[in-house]
Order: structure tokens, then sequence, then C-alpha cells
């Protein structure tokens, strides 16, 4: 007998959006990347177009302090951002790099708005594929930096935040005069998300220049909440609902690192086993549980998950 | 899935005789639904009516038990925020019969090794399988027997010869093992095998169409203890068929797959494997089988099954008690957060790395973390000294200093006046704790 397949029907989908431009589109990058546009649940080809998440690795303008599972997978590259970025490109197959301008931290290096544009151009000089760059987390700061980056990279389209309820107007601003994307980030919560989005769109970015970051946890540490958020999101997006229709970005990277499970030693504690592959695979598996509720760019750190994710994807892509 | 009253009535006798205590059928018709009476009061039921309202008020996935307390099944929802997920996904690791009896020892002790405790909880692996790799019916059965003696998980018997599945599964019955596989060419003698030991029998087939035409034709048999296994193939492909099972029994109520589905991984390569499994874990796998055995590989996949697993209506809260981080003296710095489980462990965490013994009391907060115990007037600085003074800390600490979390700086004010102690704003964050212990003193 034959099964009749259950397909859901769906009235919307998931908006497209472009990163990065060419040279005739009024950039300089070599290929441009495109997210969204699906019109399924995750991977679920049987029902629409499904369209592949990227991977962005992680960047920054100054040494990392990571863990050495994760350093001793690079190169000495860690001095040159142009350098690590292409290393990440080159040999690990980055779909496009997240560029976190750490040294602008107050607390820390606190580098000027002036030199943080310099280590964009730099990246960009580096690399072919579209930039993401985010500032250091400190929000005065960031205003300034976010400002002279857009500027100093005008018409390259980059994705750059990240915007909060707070801080949004700069930078949606500086992404509508300086042709770029825009990060909106909500904390966990589809309303504050919905409502930054409309607000982001009413000072005049379109929808299609604006992607969701919905704030993730880690494996572990509450990953389910973004689990289920998400979720929820991709249903109300393809039941058209445009204010929630724009690709997930998730830095998996970031949390899937600052877990201990990621930087115990198994020495320390032996009931975990070996922290390399522990870590690979908690990094992986925190894409992995994302990417089930529609993750379109996936940012991470450790080469080795990058491998198996992409392994993985190629497999959920293959029909 | 619940019948309405409406349903139901239409099954019952109509005869309106009072005798089920409510006056009349459409009153005692409602009391069912709402599950305030048992459709055994009523006298009059006819057989037919009863397996109806039985077979329609069934589960849509049914809960099948194996082994040492194993639970699969039972799933009504296709969404964790639907509702949640009841039955974390079963993780069984294989052992073949193919490896000497050292290698079978030494792969179970592995097995029996995989024990983890974090952020409070404990996961332990569930299950172990022994597969009929080498083809020989009594090494089977020895090697089922050292298995079952080597160790109190739960067991899954596979093999596709039913001779030496019934010689081993026979003096295991009391373990109550799940056994298979049961495909088109041997499943009345499996089934039977099943029915005979009353242990529950995985069903193989590859794909929906074929699956379908099996679980018809065992359930002909008379037997209902199935779990069934769409065969092992692509991520891309498994993930739809699992999907498919999932949809079908909730969505469509097609009783053919109303049962567990279980699933073997395709990848050798361990990294490889446990991200194919993890799919499986999130959607709709109620037992996967393994074939690595690495504390490092099982743990993270252990966790993405308790995580999604966790009902989103109950938090996971720690106790509130005052907890002590490394060698606490009673000059130690006190941190202040909130009891639930993920707040805690990320604080108790980075307080661990700033190598400062120090203590840490969760508030009870009901299991809500620091923004959201604020909002709903769960984290008063009235609540916060009060719970110091219970736990005894101006006895236990010779200083008068609190750390308080960032996000609640708003409070320093209140909680100074009403408890004299020196409130210090530690960071909103916990991943800034490290940064900001070295601001102490
Ligand atoms: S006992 Fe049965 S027949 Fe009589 S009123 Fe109740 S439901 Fe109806």
């Amino acid at each position: 007998m034959s099964v009749a397949i259950v397909k859901e029907r769906f009235s919307g989908k998931i908006g497209e959006v472009i990163l990065g431009a060419t040279s005739e589109q009024g950039g300089t990058r070599t290929s441009t990347v495109t997210i969204g546009g699906d019109a399924a649940l995750p991977f679920l080809h049987f029902e629409g177009k499904v369209n592949r998440p990227v991977i962005a690795m992680e960047v920054n303008d100054i040494p990392p302090t990571w863990n050495e599972t994760l350093t001793k997978q690079y190169g000495d590259v860690f001095n040159s951002p142009g350098a690590w970025a292409k290393q990440c490109v080159d040999d690990f197959g980055a779909d496009l790099i997240y560029l976190k301008l750490t040294g602008a931290d107050p607390d820390g290096e606190n580098r000027s708005p002036e030199d943080c544009a310099r280590v964009v151009k730099e990246v960009l000089a580096a690399v072919g594929v579209p930039l993401i760059v985010v500032g250091c987390g400190d929000s005065t700061k960031d205003n300034e930096v976010i400002a002279a980056v857009a500027e100093a990279a005008t018409g390259e389209n980059l994705l750059i935040g990240v915007a909060e309820q707070e801080t949004y107007k700069t930078y949606a601003a500086a992404a509508m005069v300086h042709k770029h994307t825009l990060i909106a980030q909500s904390p966990l919560d589809i309303n504050i998300c919905k409502q930054l989005n409309i607000l982001i769109n009413e000072m005049g970015l379109p929808l299609n220049k604006i992607v969701i970051d919905p704030l993730i946890a880690g494996l572990g540490f509450g990953i389910e909440y973004a689990y289920s958020i998400m979720e929820r999101a991709r249903l109300g997006a393809l039941g058209n609902d445009k204010m929630l229709a724009m690709p997930m970005f998730c830095s998996v990277g970031y949390e899937a690192n600052r877990t201990k499970e990621s930087n115990s030693s198994a020495d320390e504690n032996p009931q975990w086993g070996d922290l390399d592959d522990r870590a690979v695979l908690w990094e992986s598996l925190t894409a992995s549980g994302l990417m089930q509720v529609g993750a379109s760019i996936i940012m991470m750190r450790n080469p080795a998950a990058v491998k198996v994710v992409k392994k993985n994807i190629d497999e959920l892509m293959s029909v | 899935m619940a019948l309405t009253g409406l349903e139901i009535y239409k099954q019952l006798p109509k005869k309106n005789c009072g005798e089920c205590g409510v006056p009349t059928c459409l009153a005692f018709a409602m009391a069912l639904a709402a599950g305030k009476a048992a459709l055994d009061t009523c006298p009059y039921v006819t057989d037919a009516a009863r397996e109806n309202l039985e077979s329609a008020s069934a589960p849509p996935i049914k809960a099948i038990k194996f082994g040492n307390g194993s639970v699969m099944g039972d799933e009504t929802v296709m969404y964790r925020h639907d509702k949640t997920f009841y039955h974390e996904t079963t993780i069984i690791i294989q052992v073949s019969d193919a490896l000497t009896d050292d290698e079978v020892s030494a792969k179970l002790a592995e097995i029996n090794g995989l024990e983890f405790d974090r952020v409070g909880l404990h996961y332990s692996v569930e299950g172990v399988a022994v597969v009929n790799e080498s083809g020989d019916a009594a090494r089977f059965a020895k090697v089922a027997a050292a298995v079952a003696a080597g160790t109190e998980k739960s067991l899954l018997l596979i093999s596709n010869n039913p001779e030496a599945l019934k010689a081993a599964v026979a003096p295991l019955a009391a373990r109550k093992p799940l056994i298979g596989e049961a495909n088109a060419d041997n499943y009345e003698a499996v089934v039977n095998i099943g029915k005979e030991n009353s242990v529950p029998v995985i069903l193989k087939a590859d794909g929906l169409d074929a699956l379908s035409d099996l679980v018809e034709k065992a359930v002909a048999l008379g037997y209902k203890e199935f779990v069934l296994d769409p065969g092992t193939k692509g991520t891309a492909q498994q993930l739809a068929d699992l999907t498919q099972l999932r949809r079908l029994s909730i969505k469509k109520k097609f009783r053919t797959f109303g049962y567990p589905v279980i699933v073997f991984t395709n990848h050798e390569n361990p990294l490889d494997e446990i991200m194919e499994a993890s799919v499986y874990v999130c959607k709709y796998a109620s037992a996967i089988v393994l074939k690595t055995s690495a504390k490092a590989h099982l743990l993270p996949l252990m966790a993405l099954k308790q995580n999604l697993y966790t009902d989103p209506q109950k938090p996971i809260q720690v106790e509130e008690k005052l907890y002590a981080i490394g060698e606490v003296t009673e000059d130690s710095p006190l941190y202040i957060t909130t009891n639930f489980s993920l707040t805690y462990y990320s604080v108790e965490g980075e307080v661990e790395s700033t190598k400062i013994p120090s203590y840490i009391i969760p508030v009870n907060t009901e299991g809500t973390s620091v923004l959201t115990a604020y909002a709903a007037g769960k984290y008063e600085p009235e609540l916060i000294w009060e719970t110091m003074q219970k736990l005894g800390v101006p006895d236990i600490l010779k200083h008068k200093n609190v750390i308080i979390p960032g996000y609640v700086a708003v409070v320093t004010a209140k909680l100074k006046e009403i408890s004299g102690w020196n409130v210090i704003v530690g960071p909103r964050e916990s991943s800034g704790i490290v940064a900001f212990a070295k601001t102490l003193k």
C-alpha cells in the first residue's frame, strides 16, 4: 500500500537576503551569499524550497583568548586579521567572515573607530567572501565604531550589527546610508523580535536588508529556549508573518565555546572524556539543533566543527 | 488523541437510564471526555463501541516499554512548544557478536562507564544492542548472555535469523529485551518470538510504503508491541521519513504508524555519526542505535536530548542554599543569583574560573532568570535579604559585602538600607564575572 505523505501548505516564506556586493554591484566581493528564500520547514525538501545554511567563521582584530583546543588548529594568524580570515576561507571553507572588533573595547585596547575601519578594509582586501562586522559589545563605543566602519566600507553590503531595541537607530541609519544589511537582535523574545523589525523597517530599511539574531544559548545552557523561539518564528514566517520572515543568524561559536564543557580538560573532568572531540561536538551540536529550526547563518570558531557541520549540511541538502 | 463528548456520545446506547450515575448518556459522554468517568460504569456499552472508543482514545503513538525502565513513544506533539516532548530519545550502543570475548567485555566496560554529571543533572546511556554480525546463532546467544551478565542496562537483541533470535531471547526474557528485526521475509517467526516471550519487536522495512505493509501484516498476527525501523539511509531522506512517521501518527492518526521509531545511524566516523544522530534527536526518533561509545562523543548528544525534552512549562531549578565554590573562608566573596538552573550554573562556572573561593546564593525565583524574576516582582531586596538571613549568611561571613547581578542594580539602595550590608553591583552577564572578580578588593 502506498502511504499518502503529509505536506504542509504554507502561505508564506522566508525572505531572501543577499550579503556582500561584487564590483558590478558597487562592492569588491568576488562572490555574494544568498540566504533565506525557504518555503518549507528546515531541510524538508518534499515540502518546498530549502536554502543552504552558511558558515561564518569568527575573526577578531586582536588575538583571541580562546582555548588551546581551538587555537592549535590555526596557523600563526592571530596577529593579522587578514591572514586569519584568509585561512578561514581557504583552509576551513568559511562561506563568510564574522569580524568582531574586540579591540575597540574601552576596558581593553580601546582602539579608535578609525583603527577598526582600517581592520575591516584589511579583511576585505584579504578575502573575496562577504563580511559580517560587529562591534566590541560596549554600546556607546560601538555606535562610533559601526558608523566609521559602515562609511569606510560603503557599498560592500556588509552585514553589520548588532542593532538592539535601544540602539537600532544608529545602525539602521548606517546601513541605509552606506548600503549594508543589518543584524537585529532581540533577547529570546518573539514579540520584541517582531517589534524591532517593524521599527527598523519604519525607519526605511527594507525587510530584505534585515537578519534576525534571536540571541541563542549554547548546548546544555538553554539551547531549548532558542530552539523553540526559532521554531515558532519559522512557523510564523511560513504562516506569512512578514515581520518574522527574515533569515536567522546564530552565534554558535561564541555560545558553545564559553561553556565549561568546551574548555575543561579530561584531567579536570575525567567523566566527560577527551576535550578536543567534546569541544568539536559541543559546537557542532549547538549548530545542528539550531539548523533544525531554521538557522541560516551559523557563526563558528572550531575548524574541526566547521568540517563536521558542513558535511552534515551537504547531506541534508542532497536529495 | 482525546475524543470530544459528542464523538463519544455517538457510541453510547442512548438509553438515558442513569445507571452510570449521571442522568443521561450525553452527560456521561461529557464526563468521559473530561476524564471524570470510566466507560465500565455503563453496563450497556456494546463490545463494538468499547473497541471503537478505546482505539480512538489510545495515544497517537503507543508507549513501548522494554529492558530496565526504558520507555519509548507516547508523544503527542510535533513541536516541543506545543506542549512538551515526553520520553527522551533512548540511546543504545551496539556491540557486535563478531568481536572477540575480550573485545566484547572492553566495549561493554566502556558502555557501562557512560555516566555523566553536569549542571546538577545525571545522564546515563540507556541500552546495549547485541548485533548478530557473526551469522552464527550459538555465538549470538553466547555474546547476548555475556552482555546481559555484564550490564544492567536495557538490552536490544538484533538478528534477522529467527532461530538465532529465539535461542538468545529465551534465557533473557526476564530482562524484557527489545528484539529485532522482523522484516518482510521473517516477520511471522520473529513476531511470534516476541509474542511468546512478551517482548517488543522491531519491524524493519526500507521506506514508508514497505513499512506500512509490514506493520499491517504484523498486527494481523495479533500482537501490538512494536517499534518501527524505517531503514538506514542518507540523513535528508531519514529526516523526511521520521517527520512523516510523526506527522502521520499525530496529525492524521494513522494507526499503522502509531509506534515509536528506532533509527540505526549511517556514519562510521564518530563525529559524523553523532552529528547525524543529533538530527534524529531533534526530529522524531524515539531510540537511536550508535556505534561510538566514547564519553566525549556521547556527552554532547545526551545534553541535546535532555535539553530538548525539558518541559517548556517547568524550568529546572537548583536548591536554594549557600553554595561554597572552592576552599571558602569567612572572608570569601558572596554572589547572589537566581535558582533557575541555567542561570545558576553559568554563574557557578564563571565563579569557579575566577579561582577565588566564593559563596553563591541562588535566590528562589521559581526557576526564572534574573531579568524575568525582577520583572515579575520575584527578585525584591526584601526577598534577597530574607534569604541571606535564612541561610545564616551573617553568621558565616566576617565581612558584609554582597554582590548582586548587574541587571538588578536598581535594588542596591534598598537592599543596603534594609540589610546594612555593602551592596556591590556585579556584571549583567555571567561572562563578565572573571573580569569583575579582578576588581574586587
Ligand atoms: S448507564 Fe449507559 S445507557 Fe445508561 S445513561 Fe449511562 S451511559 Fe446511558
